[in-house]
C-alpha cells in the first residue's frame, strides 16, 4: 500500500486554500483538492484500494475504496473524490454501506483470481492477499468455472504478464502512459476477457518497464530475473542508493542467503519519487560475473598470481614509496563520496602530489575550471524540485532519458504541467519528443554558438528569439551532462548564457560517483569542498583537517597529462581504480600509459585489461557489498547500506588506510564514522573559487561530402560493464542504428535499414540506417552499443568522420 | 404508395386519443430522407428561424418547452445546453448520441434512416444556439445502412449551404461529421462515446467533469440523443408552449414510442407523454391472438418488468417510477404467456456481460457471475441458495459500478423474481426449453419454420 505524506492532488496554488471534512467521525482541516483517500490516510484510516496510486491520475475502476458521503445516494469512490468543505465521509470503519460495498467488491475480484497464491511471487507481500485477508469474506460463494488464460504472455524479455491473476486496475498501462510516457502496453478486449496487452510488432520497450512489476496490486506482471525465485518473507531488505547514474535514486535491495534477488525503488520523493529505471532494477548480475576478484593478485601479465593481502600491500607499497611523489590517481566515475574523498586525501597526504584526476570521460581543462567555478562544494541545487517548477529548462549536450532517466521522469512531469523543455541536440529523440521539447538542432561542436545566440539579442531565427525570452524567465534552469567538455566552449557559453538570463546551472554527469568526486577534490586543480590548490587558505584549511603540516601546493596533472608523464616516465607510479581504458578518448594512449608506466596499482571489482597490466591488484567491494553515500547530480548525499555482508572484500577506503599503514601514514578513513566525522569538520568554502572558464566558441566544422560531423552518447543499455550478464534487460535495449538526415542518406544512396559505415582513420562502425531530422552531414551512432566508438573510432563527438554505404569502410 | 419498410407504415387511428404524428407524419413518403422530400413536406423552415434568433434565446426556448433528453436519462435539455459556458473563447462541439444499441429501443435508427435530414436540422440549430463550430454524429457502427443515409442527408445539406460556411447567410459556420462506431453498447454511454470519438479506447471516463464543461477533446460539449436532436425544430418552429402543452408538467411532449414483441403491429408510433400504455398496446393491435400479456419493459433492457397489473399506467416519466420501473427510452417491449422470464432475464444478463467494457469490477466481475448463475436457471441446474444469491450478486454491482451498464445488468433480476418467483424456482428443477417451448414464443414462427 502507498502511503503518502500530503495531497498529492490539485495545484499548487489551490493548496494554500483550506477545507473542513469529517471522516469517521474526525474532523479534519486538509488542503482544497485534497482526494478523500488522502485525507482519510493523514487520520490514519486505510481504505483499502487497488487502481489508486498517488502518483497517477484517478480512474475509479476497481471500486474498492467505495465509501459513505453524507446526502449522495451511492457509495463513492474515496480514490476519485476531492473533500468538500463540510463534507461528512463515513469509511467502512463507521459505515455498513461502505463496508459491505467494499467487501462485495472484494468477492467479485476473488471470483475470477485464480487464488494461487502458494506459487505466486506476489505472494507474502500482496495488496489483493493483504486486503482480502482485512476487506474480505472467509469463504467465497462463488462455485462457478472461473475464467483461464494461457500463461505467462512477454510484454517484453523482462516483464512477464499472468493475465488471469490481473484485476484490470490499469496500474501498469497508466504509469506506462502518463508518467513514462511510453504506452507500449494497453488494456484490449473487454468485459471479463479485459486483459493488459502489446502491440503485435512492438513490445514493451520502456526503460522504465519495471515500475510496472513493482505498482501491480497482485502478481500479474513479474520479472523474468525475480520469478519463482524466492519469497518475500524470506528476503532481507537493505535500503540503498543506485551505483547505475547521476539520477540518485533510493533503492531496496532484497537477497536471500546473501545474494541479490531483486532490486525495487524506494520512495524518495525529493529524489526518484517511487520510480526508478529498468538498468538499476535488474542490473546486478555484475557482482557475481566470472571475473569478479576475488583475492589479491601481484606480478604482471602472465606472471600475476594471487597473494596475501600482507603480500599484496607490502608489494603496493615497495613500488609505490620507490615513485615517491612522482605517483599519481586515477579513479574513474564509480566510487562513493567516501571512497573518492580517501583517495583524494591518500594521494596528497601519503604521496604528496595532485595528480589526480576522477574523469573517465572525454575531459578538458575548461571542465575542470567550469566544476572548479560551478559544481565543487557548491550549495545543494537545482534540484529535481527546481527542474518541475521551473518555467523553462534548457538542456545543453544532454538526453535525460538516456544519461540520467529520472531527470527525464521528472522533466516529463515538469512538462506535462507546463515547463518548457528546449534541448540544444543534432536531433528530436524520443526522449525528447517525450518532453515535448523545443529542439534547437545543432551540429556537434556548435553548442557554443548556439548558447551564445542565445545569450545574445542580434536577428536570429524565430525558435531562438522564443528561447532567449524563454530562459530569461525567473526560476529557468540549464542542464548540461557531462559530453560538453568534449565540446570546446560549450561549458564557458553555458557560463555565460546562465549569467545573462539569470538561470541556474545543473551538471548532470553520468556516473553515479562523478559528482562526489568532485566534492571530493578528486581533481588536480581542487581540494575537497571547491578548494582550489592555488588558495593558500584552502590548503592550510585542508590541511589542518587533515592533520598534516602541509599539502602539495602546485595545481597536480589531469587525466591526459598524468598518461603522457607515465608513457614518458615523469609519473613513475599509478594507483588506478576502476578505470576503463576504453571510456577514455583516446584508449590506445591510455593502454600505452599503463603498458609504459613503472608501477601500477590497481584496486578494481573485476577483471579486466588494466587488473591484467598491474604490478598489484587489491579487489575492493563493489558498492552493493558495502556502505557509503553517493552524490547525485544536484549534489544530494545518497546514502546507501551494504546489501551483501558475507564478502570478504572491502571498500577502498579501507584498502587505502591499510595500504596508507603500510606506507608509515595514517590515513584515518578506515571506517564509514571516521570519514563522515571529518569530513563534517570542512567548513563550507567561503574563499575565492577557480575562475569559469573562458573559452571561445569554437567553428562549427562542415564537412564535404562523405563525411560528417559525429554525434553520439550512451543509450541508457548497451554494453556497459554493468549491464554485462543481463540478457532479459539487454532484451528491451534499444537496436543500435546510423541516424543521418534524409538528404545525407540520399547523398549517400542509402534507404532506410541498409548498412552504413561510420569510419575513422583508425577504424569503423556498422549499423542500418535510420533517418532523423538532424542537420545535414551529421551523423548519429550509440557510443557503446555493438562497438564502442572510443576504441572502435578513438574520436569523440564533434570530430569530423567518414559516412558510406554498405558494410566497408 | 410504396412503403419503405412495413415497421414503419402509417398507422390507421384505433382510439379516440389521437396519435400525434409530427415528426412521423410523412415517414410514408418515398423521397423523406432526401432534401427534396424533406422541404416539401415543410422541412428546413424552422432554421432559417432559428438563425434569426439569439442563440441564447433558443435555449430559453428549448428550457420552457421542457423537453428531456430521450436517450434514457430523461435529463432537461435546455438545461444541459445552459451548462456550457459561454464568452469562453474555447470550441463548443455537438455530438449527436445516434449509438442505439439497448435491446427492444428502436427509434433512432428508423427516424435516421426515415427522415435524416430533421436530424439535421436538429444539428445545425442547436450548434448554433450552443455556439458550436463543430458538430458530430456518432451512429451505431451496426447499421451501415443508417451510416449511409446520413452521410447522404448531410452532403446534400453541404451542396444546399444548410451546412458549411455563412449558412444561409447568416455568418454562422458548422461543419458535421459522421462517424461510424465499431460495435460496442458502452459507446452509447456518452463518455465512453466522446472517448472512442477521439480514437480512444471505449471506456466511460470519470465525472466531474462533465462533457458540458470538459467533453470532447476537453472542450465544452453537448452530446443529446438523436430524437431530442430531432424535436428540436418543431419546438423552434411552434413554439415551447405548444411543446409544453403535451403530457404532463414533469413529462411534456410528443414522443416516439417504439412497440416490440408479442403484438401485432410492432412500430413506432408517434403520441403525447402521458398516453396510457394500454392505448399504445391498442395502436399496436394489441396481443398477439390467443395470448395474453404477461410482462413488459417501458422503455428498453435496463428498466425493471412491470405486469398486466399496470396496463393503465400512462407513460410518463413520474408514473413508471411511481409503478417501480422506469420509463427509460419509452421504446415498450412486450411480453406474452409463451415467454420465460428465466429466459428473457437471462439473455438480457449475457448481453451486458457481453457488452461490460471491463473497467470497473463490480460490471466486468458481477455480470461474469450473474450468467453463470442464470444459465443454471435457464437449464434447471440451480439451487434453491441461487436465487437470494442471484440477487445479493446484483446488490453488489447496483450502484457501485462506474456507469449506468453496470446497473442496467442488475436491474431485470429483482423485478422478475418478485413477480415470477415460482419460474426461478421452477429453475432448480427443469430446463426452460421444457417448461416454455421456444417455439412458441417466437415471433415470426412461420418465418423460422
Amino acid at each position: 500500500m502507498t502511503i503518502t505524506t500530503s495531497a498529492q492532488t490539485g495545484d499548487a496554488a489551490a493548496a494554500s486554500e483550506t477545507v473542513s471534512v469529517t471522516i469517521d467521525g474526525i474532523e479534519t482541516t486538509v488542503d482544497k483538492g485534497t482526494l478523500i483517500i488522502r485525507a482519510a490516510e493523514l487520520l490514519g484510516i486505510a481504505i483499502p484500494r487497488f487502481c489508486d496510486h498517488p502518483l497517477l491520475d484517478p480512474v475509479a475502476a476497481c471500486r474498492m475504496c467505495l465509501i459513505e458521503i453524507d446526502g449522495q445516494a451511492k457509495p463513492q469512490p474515496a480514490c476519485a473524490v476531492t473533500c468538500g468543505d463540510g463534507m461528512v465521509v463515513r469509511t467502512q470503519l463507521t459505515s455498513q454501506v461502505a463496508d459491505q460495498a467494499q467487501e462485495g467488491v472484494m468477492e467479485l475480484l476473488l471470483i475470477n483470481h485464480p487464488l494461487d497464491c502458494p506459487i505466486c511471487d506476489k505472494g507474502g507481500e500482496c495488496p489483493l492477499q493483504n486486503q482480502a485477508m482485512t476487506a474480505g469474506r472467509s469463504t467465497t460463494r462463488f462455485d462457478g468455472r472461473k475464467r483461464t488464460f494461457p500463461k505467462p504472455i512477454a510484454l517484453s524479455t523482462q516483464v512477464l504478464l499472468d493475465r488471469e491473476r490481473c484485476v484490470s486496475c490499469a496500474r501498469c498501462t497508466r504509469f506506462s502512459e502518463e508518467i513514462a510516457g511510453d504506452p507500449f502496453i494497453e488494456l484490449l478486449d473487454r468485459g471479463s476477457q479485459q486483459q493488459v496487452g502489446i502491440a503485435e510488432s512492438q513490445t514493451f520497450q520502456s526503460y522504465y518497464s519495471g515500475n510496472t512489476i513493482q505498482i501491480c496490486p497482485v502478481g500479474a506482471l513479474t520479472s523474468s530475473l525475480y520469478r519463482f525465485r524466492a519469497r518475500p518473507f524470506d528476503l532481507v531488505s537493505t535500503p540503498t542508493s543506485c551505483e547505475h547514474c547521476a539520477s540518485g535514486c533510493s533503492l531496496r535491495t532484497d537477497t536471500r542467503s546473501d545474494k541479490v534477488q531483486r532490486r525495487m525503488a524506494a520512495t524518495s520523493p525529493e529524489v526518484n519519487e517511487e520510480w526508478n529505471c529498468d538498468k538499476g532494477r535488474f542490473a546486478f548480475a555484475y557482482l557475481t560475473a566470472p571475473d569478479r576478484l576475488a583475492t589479491p593478485m601481484v606480478g604482471r601479465g602472465d606472471d600475476q598470481e594471487s597473494v596475501s593481502w600482507s603480500q599484496a600491500m607490502s608489494a603496493a607499497a615497495d613500488g609505490l614509496r620507490a615513485a615517491g611523489t612522482a605517483s599519481a590517481v586515477l579513479t574513474g566515475g564509480r566510487l562513493s563520496y567516501e571512497d573518492a574523498y580517501a583517495y583524494a586525501k591518500f594521494a596528497r597526504t601519503v604521496l604528496g602530489t595532485n595528480d589526480v584526476d576522477f574523469r573517465a570521460h572525454a575531459s578538458s581543462t575548461e571542465e575542470a575550471q567550469f566544476l572548479g567555478s560551478h559544481v565543487a562544494g557548491a550549495p545543494l541545487g537545482p534540484t529535481y524540485a527546481d527542474l518541475e517548477a521551473a518555467p523553462v529548462v534548457l538542456l545543453v549536450a544532454f538526453e535525460p532519458e538516456d544519461e540520467s532517466p529520472i531527470v527525464a521522469l521528472r522533466l516529463r512531469k515538469a512538462a506535462r504541467r507546463g515547463t518548457e523543455v528546449v534541448t540544444i541536440a543534432p536531433v528530436t529523440t524520443r526522449g525528447s519528443a517525450k518532453l515535448s521539447a523545443r529542439v534547437l538542432a545543432t551540429v556537434p561542436g556548435g553548442e557554443a554558438s548556439a548558447l551564445d545566440e542565445l545569450a545574445g539579442d542580434g536577428p536570429a531565427a524565430d525558435d531562438v528569439v522564443a528561447t532567449r525570452a524563454a530562459v530569461r524567465r525567473p526560476g529557468s534552469v540549464i542542464l548540461v551532462g557531462e559530453r560538453a567538455a568534449a565540446l570546446p566552449g560549450t561549458l564557458s557559453a553555458v557560463v555565460r548564457l546562465a549569467s545573462a538570463a539569470g538561470a541556474r546551472i545543473g551538471w548532470v554527469p553520468r556516473r553515479a560517483g562523478d559528482r562526489g568526486a568532485v566534492d571530493a577534490g578528486l581533481l588536480p586543480t581542487l581540494l575537497p569542498g571547491g578548494r582550489p590548490v592555488e588558495q593558500a587558505q584552502a590548503r592550510v584549511d585542508t590541511a589542518a583537517v587533515w592533520g598534516v603540516e602541509s599539502v602539495p601546493a602546485e595545481p597536480g596533472r589531469d587525466l591526459p597529462a598524468i598518461l603522457e608523464a607515465a608513457t614518458s616516465g615523469q609519473v613513475k607510479a599509478l594507483v588506478v581504480a576502476g578505470l576503463d581504458p576504453d571510456d577514455l578518448p583516446d584508449p590506445q594512449a591510455a593502454r600505452a600509459a599503463f603498458a609504459a608506466v613503472e608501477f601500477l596499482v590497481a584496486l578494481d571489482t573485476r577483471s579486466h585489461w588494466v587488473t591484467e597490466h598491474a604490478h598489484v591488484v587489491l579487489p575492493v567491494a563493489a558498492a552493493p557489498e558495502k556502505a557509503g553515500s553517493f552524490l547525485n547530480w544536484e549534489g544530494r548525499v545518497r546514502p546507501f547500506e551494504a546489501a551483501v555482508r558475507s564478502t570478504l572484500l572491502r571498500s577502498d577506503a579501507w584498502v587505502l588506510t591499510a595500504l596508507a599503514a603500510q606506507l608509515g601514514s595514517s590515513l584515518g578513513v578506515g571506517s564509514l564514522a571516521q570519514t563522515r566525522r571529518e569530513l563534517a569538520e570542512f567548513e563550507p568554502w567561503a574563499g575565492p573559487r577557480l575562475e569559469p572558464p573562458e573559452v571561445a566558441a569554437a567553428e562549427v566544422p562542415s564537412p564535404g561530402a562523405g563525411f560528417a560531423v559525429l554525434a553520439s552518447w550512451r543509450q541508457l543499455l548497451d554494453d556497459g560493464v554493468l549491464q554485462q550478464e543481463e540478457p532479459y534487460l539487454a532484451g528491451t535495449a534499444r537496436p543500435p542504428v546510423v541516424m543521418l538526415s534524409a538528404a545525407t542518406a540520399a547523398e549517400l544512396a542509402v534507404a532506410e535499414g541498409d548498412p552504413v559505415t561510420v569510419a575513422s582513420e583508425r577504424g569503423s562502425v556498422t549499423h542500418a540506417l535510420t533517418v532523423g531530422d538532424l542537420p545535414d552531414r551529421v551523423v548519429l551512432i550509440p557510443a557503446n552499443s555493438h562497438g564502442r566508438v572510443t576504441s572502435e573510432l578513438g574520436v569523440s563527438p564533434g570530430a569530423i568522420v567518414t559516412v558510406s554505404s554498405g558494410g566497408g569502410a | 404508395m410504396p412503403c419503405p419498410h412495413p415497421m414503419l407504415q402509417p398507422r390507421t387511428r384505433g382510439s379516440d386519443v389521437p396519435l400525434t404524428p409530427l415528426l412521423t407524419a410523412h415517414w410514408d413518403q418515398p423521397d423523406l430522407h432526401t432534401l427534396h422530400g424533406y422541404r416539401r413536406h415543410g422541412g428546413y423552415t424552422a432554421l432559417p428561424q432559428a438563425l434569426g434568433m439569439s442563440p441564447d434565446a433558443i435555449i430559453q426556448t428549448v428550457k420552457d418547452s421542457g423537453l428531456r433528453g430521450r436517450g434514457g436519462a430523461a435529463f432537461p435539455t435546455g438545461m444541459k445546453w445552459g451548462f456550457v459556458p459561454q464568452g469562453d473563447d474555447r470550441p463548443h462541439y455537438l455530438v449527436v448520441n445516434a449509438d442505439e444499441s439497448e435491446p427492444g429501443a428502436c427509434k433512432d435508427i428508423p427516424l435516421m434512416m426515415t427522415d435524416p435530414h430533421s436530424l439535421v436540422e436538429g444539428v445545425v440549430i442547436t450548434s448554433y444556439a450552443i455556439r458550436a463550430r463543430h458538430a458530430f454524429i456518432y451512429v451505431r457502427g451496426e447499421v451501415p445502412f443508417v451510416v449511409r443515409r446520413v452521410r447522404e442527408a448531410v452532403a446534400q445539406a453541404y451542396e444546399a449551404g444548410l451546412i458549411g460556411t455563412n449558412i444561409l447567410g447568416s455568418g454562422f459556420d458548422l461543419d458535421v461529421v459522421v462517424h461510424a462506431g465499431a460495435g460496442a453498447y458502452i459507446c452509447g454511454e456518452e463518455t465512453a462515446l466522446l472517448n472512442s470519438l477521439e480514437g480512444l479506447r471505449g471506456q466511460p471516463r470519470l465525472k466531474p467533469p462533465f462533457p458540458a464543461v470538459s467533453g470532447l477533446y476537453s472542450a465544452p460539449t453537448v452530446v443529446n440523443n438523436v430524437e431530442t436532436i430531432a424535436y428540436v425544430p418543431t419546438i423552434v418552429e411552434r413554439g415551447a408552449e405548444w411543446f409544453a402543452s403535451f403530457g404532463t408538467e414533469k413529462s411534456p411532449g410528443i414522443k416516439l414510442f417504439a412497440m416490440s414483441g408479442h403484438v401485432q403491429r410492432p412500430g413506432i408510433y408517434e403520441a403525447p407523454m402521458g398516453i396510457p400504455f394500454s392505448e399504445l398496446l391498442g395502436y399496436a393491435g394489441g396481443m398477439r391472438e390467443g395470448h395474453q400479456l404477461k410482462f413488459w419493459l417501458p422503455g428498453g433492457s435496463s428498466v425493471p418488468l412491470l405486469t398486466d397489473a399496470h396496463l393503465d399506467i400512462p407513460m410518463t416519466y413520474e408514473d413508471i417510477a411511481g409503478a417501480g420501473s422506469l420509463f427509460g427510452t419509452g421504446t415498450p417491449m412486450v411480453f406474452d404467456e409463451t415467454t420465460s422470464v428465466v429466459r428473457a432475464v437471462s439473455r438480457w444478463i449475457e448481453f451486458y456481460k457481453h457488452e461490460s467494457c471491463g473497467k470497473c469490477t463490480p460490471c466486468r466481475e458481477g455480470t461474469y457471475w450473474l450468467v453463470d448463475l442464470l444459465r443454471r436457471f435457464d437449464e434447471g441446474q440451480a439451487v434453491a441458495s441461487d436465487l437470494e444469491k442471484t440477487l445479493d450478486v446484483g446488490e453488489q454491482i447496483m450502484g457501485r459500478s462506474f456507469c449506468a451498464l453496470g446497473d442496467a445488468a442488475a436491474t431485470p433480476y429483482p423485478s422478475a423474481l418478485k413477480y415470477f418467483r415460482s419460474e426461478f424456482e421452477d429453475g432448480t428443477r427443469r430446463h426452460t426449453d421444457e417448461l416454455f417451448p421456444p417455439a412458441a414464443a417466437t415471433v415470426f414462427t412461420e418465418v423460422n419454420a
